[in-house]
């Protein structure tokens, strides 16, 4: 289980063939990558700021990966998060985890990214025609998040 | 007792701030206590704070709510909600 906070950019097709490398047992990997688009809310995005609480970020994650190992039997998880100045186009968030199946990989995956979306301190900036402006929080987040709280939370779906 | 305080992202904007050492009264004992003694700072702090809809607090990193008790050497972070991702 890995978490990282960097400014660098990654590859997600390495960080995939670590999860699988050197054991035979692996039968799903899955995956998620965020992007920056050029667009939100009705306006241009020209870059984006992204802020986050040292140390709390971190932690937040690791709770995050180790209740969706609790919840779920995969094998191995891997967080990286972005930090700081980011155009459109630019990857910020990779999710990758591995199991047996797909059921669980996916649901694994979708679960910690929905959970980090809601619960790891990161603060996105955007730049617009109109100024910079503090991204609000959406309220569909939170909805996506609370479908896990329900005792029968099956392999996920929309989003 | 002297707690760390830490403020993140349009928080940190409105207030000027971005972290302090503060020692507190006697009787401020709670989060809840801690955000009206900032508040009687006025002005930005006044605001800033009072938008309990959209202020978050975490004590020693973990999220917690304005009724929770605050030790000497806590670190108490305060911040709107995330949007990471």
């Amino acid at each position: 289980m890995a978490v990282r906070i960097q400014r660098e950019d990654f590859d997600a097709g390495a960080e995939m063939a670590r999860l699988r490398a050197g054991r035979a047992d692996v039968g799903a990997i899955a995956s998620f990558v965020g992007v920056v688009r050029d667009t939100n809310a009705g306006s241009r995005v020209g870059a984006m700021t992204l802020e986050h609480y040292p140390g709390m970020t971190e932690k937040s994650i690791q709770s995050i990966i180790e209740e969706a190992a609790s919840r779920w039997r995969i094998f191995d998880a891997v967080v990286i998060h972005r930090i700081g100045e980011l155009l459109p186009r630019d990857q910020i968030v990779l999710v990758a985890v591995s199991g047996s199946h797909r059921g669980e990989a996916f649901a694994a995956c979708e679960f910690i990214m929905d959970y980090l979306k809601t619960r790891a301190p990161f603060w996105k900036k955007e730049q617009t025609p109109e100024g910079a402006r503090w991204v609000d929080a959406r309220v569909s987040d939170d909805a996506a998040a609370a479908r896990w709280d329900a005792p029968a939370a099956g392999t996920g779906s929309g989003a | 007792m002297r707690v760390r305080l830490l403020y993140f992202a349009s928080i940190r904007e409105q207030l000027g701030c971005a972290a302090e050492s503060l020692e507190l009264p006697a009787g401020i004992t709670t989060v809840g206590a801690l955000l009206e003694h900032l508040m009687l700072r006025g002005g930005a702090w006044r605001e800033a704070l009072a938008q309990t809809r959209v202020l978050r607090v975490a004590i020693n990193q973990d999220m917690a709510e304005p009724g929770r008790t605050l030790s000497g050497g806590d670190e108490v972070a305060f911040f709107p909600p995330v949007t990471g991702g």
